[in-house]
């Protein structure tokens, strides 16, 4: 018996994750892929319609609401990550530098990120409330005039991202940082020797060969980003009148909201398509660069 | 070191400066949540913000006297533990066999839940709980979770188990060891770091998980983050026991992250940075 599992202990030990991958993941993939196909409310007695590509002309063709989400949800990933990116390089800079108490400052910013985002997210909300929140008062010191914040069409998206940069930043940082330390130290070195500026330093050598890990950090980043669910869920639901429905929520409230199984579905296998794009994409940015 | 310090862009004043505007920032929601949590109604609502008052615990009493906020507390735990004991059972194995047979297809495979949507499968899930009357027990939401723990055990132990010397285990198996026994007795035992890394982390990702648990549970399985949400759906919002149930929900989670730091940092950064 020993004997055995030690000659097949190659397909032995991975077996019971990828059954589990298999039951979990792949089977529901497939399934989800076949109800993209039809028409069905979860009702018993009514079983699922096939309607082969019905839905996804329709949801591509005629569903203005899927094109506005996926609008959104491009508009607060590129945002949130780019935000992200730049603040995250600049707090990684400022934590690469010898201070008294750094440890501890460091561990504290590693707090938004683990902090359970469905709690957080409602403090943020009343901190955006628009008569009692600290928001308002904050922006009211500096003479700017109360906002609606999460209430208004215009002003919810751009709430929600900066929630988003809050709990991520330091994310970014910790890579960035991780690779500041990592650098060989060298060209900094030469550099000195040559009498570069700081700024010279920074943009001509700190950048550039952070640039790998900095790409690896956006890709880990957008992958989140595009399927933020909870902040956005706990503190509009998608609202005011949709102004914040992403892809992922639209998906949920087809799913969930209205059953419509079929078209939550097709939507689904679009958006993961969507996902699955921007990996690729961004990983080919990555080799371009590596090369 | 030392040279990079002299060459950084910013003057200390300039970057103290920065470093405790960043600070603030970063720090605030958590102090302002905690604040709100002592506050009564009154004093929440009163404008501009107090920042001194006379604080008291009533929402904390109200809290767990209003819902059955111990069991929430119960069932997160119970969900979250046994999420990551199961994924540590499944993943470890599999992630060393990956690193050891440098098996990247099945790596992948397991990856790949790390990028696809959650609801892709939530759909298919619910359809299927629905139908074993599973929906609103455990059990489901413990195999739901493990999608999201078990690929990050594995995510994490691969590069560190490919760290591991080969020789190590050679000279194992050269004593006549089998496979399994070097695996139980040499590798998992020197593997600590990498198994606390992973589980620490699953365990707050589970605990934290909030789109699976709000489909799959129901009155007798919610978790805290779906408590917590449920607080919204009161006509008037009760702000106070709101902050109350966010500080107990966040607390473990925040404790957790400031005793093992090191642990945590690692596994946040893991398969971005190597070493």
């Amino acid at each position: 018996m020993n004997r055995w599992i030690d000659r097949n202990i190659k397909w032995l030990f991975p077996l019971p994750a990828v059954l589990f991958i298999a039951l979990m993941m792949a089977f529901p993939i497939t399934y989800t892929l076949w109800m993209s196909f039809t028409k069905w409310s979860m009702s018993a007695v009514q079983p699922p319609k096939f309607v082969a590509l019905a839905n996804y002309a329709n949801m591509l063709g005629a569903d203005a609401r899927f094109w506005h989400a996926a609008g959104r949800t491009f508009y607060f990933t590129i945002a949130a990550v780019a935000a992200e990116t730049v603040l995250g390089i600049a707090l990684a800079m400022l934590l690469n530098r010898d201070f008294p108490g750094k440890n501890v400052v460091k561990t504290l910013f590693l707090l938004p990120m683990v902090a359970t985002p469905v709690a957080i997210g409602m403090v943020w909300l009343l901190m955006f409330e628009p008569s009692i929140g600290f928001m308002n008062y904050a922006i009211g010191l500096f003479g700017i005039a109360p906002q609606r914040w999460l209430a208004s069409e215009a002003g919810a998206l751009p709430s929600l991202v900066l929630v988003d940069i809050w709990q991520w930043t330091p994310m970014i940082a910790l890579i960035v940082l991780a690779g500041l330390v990592s650098l060989p130290s060298d060209p900094f070195e030469a550099a000195a020797v040559d009498g570069a500026t700081p700024l010279q330093v920074f943009w001509r050598i700190t950048l550039p060969m952070l640039r790998p890990t900095i790409i690896v950090a956006v890709i880990l980043r957008s992958i989140d980003a595009l399927k933020t669910f909870d902040i956005i869920y706990a503190m509009t639901q998608g609202g005011p009148n949709y102004a914040t429905e992403t892809l992922n929520l639209y998906g949920y409230t087809l799913g969930f909201g209205y059953f419509q199984m079929g078209a939550a579905s097709t939507l689904l296998m679009i958006f993961f398509a969507i996902v699955m794009g921007v990996v690729v994409f961004l990983n080919r940015a990555r080799k371009g660069v590596a090369a | 070191m030392s040279r990079r310090r002299r060459t950084h862009p910013l003057n200390p004043l300039l970057h103290f400066a920065a470093l405790g505007v960043a600070f603030v920032f970063f720090m605030f929601p958590f102090a302002w949540m905690l604040l709100s949590s002592f506050k009564t109604q009154a004093q929440i609502m009163s404008m501009p913000p107090q920042g001194l008052f006379k604080g008291s615990l009533k929402n904390y009493v109200e809290v767990f006297q209003g819902q059955e906020f111990g069991w929430f507390i119960i069932n997160s735990f119970i969900v979250a533990a046994s999420a990551t004991l199961a994924g540590l059972l499944l993943g470890l194995p599999a992630a060393y066999s990956i690193a050891r047979y440098k098996q990247a297809g099945i790596g992948f495979a397991i990856l790949v839940a790390r990028i696809v949507p959650g609801i892709t499968f939530l759909i298919p899930w619910f359809i299927l709980f629905t139908r074993l009357h599973m929906v609103d027990t455990l059990p489901a939401l413990v195999l739901a979770h493990m999608l999201v723990t078990m690929p990050f055990i594995v995510w994490v132990m691969v590069p560190f188990f490919e760290a591991i010397p080969g020789d190590l285990i050679e000279a194992a198996r050269v004593d006549g060891c089998t496979e399994q026994y070097a695996f139980a007795r040499i590798v998992l035992p020197i593997s600590g770091p990498g198994i606390i890394t992973g589980s620490i982390l699953a365990f707050v990702f589970s605990w934290n998980n909030f789109m699976f648990a709000v489909i799959l549970t129901g009155a007798h399985t919610k978790t805290l983050p779906v408590a917590i949400f449920n607080f919204i759906s009161y006509s008037e919002i009760n702000w106070g026991s709101m902050m109350a149930a966010a500080v107990i929900i966040t607390l473990p989670v925040l404790v957790l992250t400031l005793v093992a730091q090191k642990y945590i940092v690692r596994g946040l950064t893991a398969g971005a940075v190597k070493g």
